[in-house]
């Protein structure tokens, strides 16, 4: 029968993590890579449950009761600074003589790698360890790159929503693109027409019945908006319920007057949305860009919107022209 | 080929020559781009395009260029990440050396659509290697002499490599190991982590 010393050494070149106890639970042998984790203290000698203590089973408390515990799998953790986590098997020596007890660090390597400065030569040649902090710091920097790539790839994606024109919900133009065909029809010197429309009520359809319904009478606005006007008319949403339309050389006010009427009339028709019924109404004030001299963007939205809220004032569901209110300028 | 080979070209290039020379080299190849992503892939014909306007811009055969790439990459700070993982192959030069018969696993088990060509170390004696690589990646075995070189440094070995070309039927890289411990070497510290 092999010595306890020969049998430390057998052990110390497969396991290099495991310790020798006596059946009192004294540590007679330990590995050098655990003594590693403790320079300071030799574990030959200590106890075993003064060093490390039992995470689970919780109730093995006893040297009897943890060489009852025989091949299960037990946690621990050492008593005192760093309390690093360790994983640990019981393999009772025969004749009641004591124990092997062989640990590893399970999860806890990467940390215990950088507290105990460990190297390759710390593990056993059969270790998977060392291929496992390969391939966290390979999968790591395969990950970054790969995150490095999404970022940019989200940033593109802003960038292109920035300099879209359209609107996702109705598929009208946006606010940018309206500022953009008026920047170009006033440099152009072109007549135009431009219409400034709210949704009244819409934010009761909103509250009431959700923003699914809501949604749902937006796009109807939307559909009427553009089949109520020409293909070369721009209808823009501008803002949550607020839509401009430019009249592109169309600056006849009967016209624009009944193109007006015919939006309201059609957008006071209630519209269903799933059994619910949704009832909205528009306000509309239209600017006409000849009644300024040197007309600018910004003035002529003032004006229509400064028609709008005459409509509004005077009951909603109406249109009003600027040229016919009070304080309009000639 | 994968973003990941025409970015390690890309970063040489910018880390050796400049970022105008690689600029100059990407509207030659007219690429269309100036920035490859790691993480996707690209048609072969690009990087061959690559290499070749490379070469014509500096006037030095490709092979050569593919060496210094080799050597760039394991030894510019640049690429400290890459130089650990091939560290973690061994504790010696002559572990690493046996560790690169597992090395296109290895980067399969890191990136899955990294296809490297197989090596295969044989050992005629303590001291004289022979590196075989298999065709599929053109510059590769050229690649390797500048890793090679570089890793010996690393390890602080002295040794003398001799690379005929790829135009045999056999692509083979001759490793004498003057000495192991020759210098120093550079540290490596296991729990470390690359920055």
């Amino acid at each position: 029968m092999m010595n306890t010393q020969d049998l430390g050494g057998l052990l110390d070149t497969l396991c290099p993590m495991f310790l020798l106890v006596d059946e009192k639970g004294h540590i007679r042998q330990a590995g050098s890579t655990l003594q590693k984790l403790r320079p300071d203290v030799p574990l030959v000698g200590t106890d075993f449950l003064d060093v490390f203590e039992l995470i689970r089973p919780r109730t093995v408390t006893t040297i009897p009761a943890l060489m009852s515990m025989a091949g299960a799998k037990l946690h621990l953790k050492f008593h005192d600074e760093p309390r690093t986590a360790l994983k640990g098997l019981v393999a009772p020596l025969p004749g009641g003589e004591g124990a092997v007890i062989n640990l590893s660090f399970g999860i806890s390597i990467l940390d215990a790698v950088r507290d105990y400065a460990l190297t390759s030569a710390d593990f056993s040649g059969t270790d998977l360890a060392i291929e496992l902090l390969y391939l966290v710091e390979a999968k790591s920097a395969a990950m970054e790159a790969s995150r490095s790539l999404n970022l940019r790839l989200q940033g593109a994606m802003l960038a292109a929503e920035e300099q879209a024109y359209t609107d996702t919900l109705t598929g009208l133009k946006n606010r940018r693109a309206m500022d953009h065909m008026l920047g170009h029809l006033i440099s152009s010197n072109s007549s135009f027409a431009l219409m400034h429309l709210d949704l009244d009520f819409f934010k009761s359809v909103n509250d009431r019945l959700g923003h699914a319904a809501g949604d749902f009478v937006l796009q109807q606005a939307a559909r009427i908006m553009v089949e109520e006007t020409r293909g070369d008319d721009t209808v823009a949403r501008v803002g949550g319920d607020e839509f401009v339309i430019i009249f592109k050389g169309l600056t006849r006010e009967e016209i624009l007057t009944s193109v007006a009427d015919r939006l309201i009339l059609r957008l006071n028709e209630p519209m269903v949305f799933q059994q619910q019924t949704c009832y909205v109404s528009a306000s509309i004030g239209t600017a006409v860009s000849t009644q300024f001299g040197a007309p600018n963007a910004e003035e002529l939205l003032h004006a229509a919107d400064l028609a709008l809220y005459q409509a509004k004032r005077d009951g909603r569901s109406c249109h009003r022209l600027y040229s016919r209110l009070s304080k309009a300028q000639p | 080929m994968h973003g990941l080979i025409n970015r390690a070209i890309q970063s040489f290039v910018c880390a050796t020559y400049g970022q105008s020379c690689w600029l100059r080299v990407t509207e030659a190849a007219e690429l269309g781009f100036v920035e490859f992503e790691a993480m996707l892939g690209y048609d072969d014909d690009v990087s061959t395009r690559v290499m070749d306007m490379l070469s014509a811009e500096l006037g030095r055969p490709k092979a050569e260029i593919q060496e210094d790439v080799g050597t760039y990459l394991v030894s510019h700070p640049n690429m400290e990440g890459l130089r650990r993982l091939l560290r973690f192959g061994g504790g010696s030069y002559v572990e690493f050396l046996h560790s690169l018969d597992d090395l296109s696993d290895r980067v399969r088990l890191a990136v899955s659509d990294l296809a490297l060509p197989a090596l295969e170390l044989r050992e005629l004696s303590t001291t004289e290697f022979q590196l075989f690589c298999d065709p599929g990646l053109f510059g590769y075995s050229s690649v390797m002499v500048g890793v090679l070189r570089a890793m010996a440094d690393d390890y602080g070995a002295l040794v003398m490599l001799s690379h005929d070309g790829e135009d045999e039927t056999v692509d083979m890289i001759s490793v004498t190991l003057v000495e192991s411990a020759f210098a120093e070497g550079r540290h490596f510290d296991l729990g470390a982590r690359a920055e």
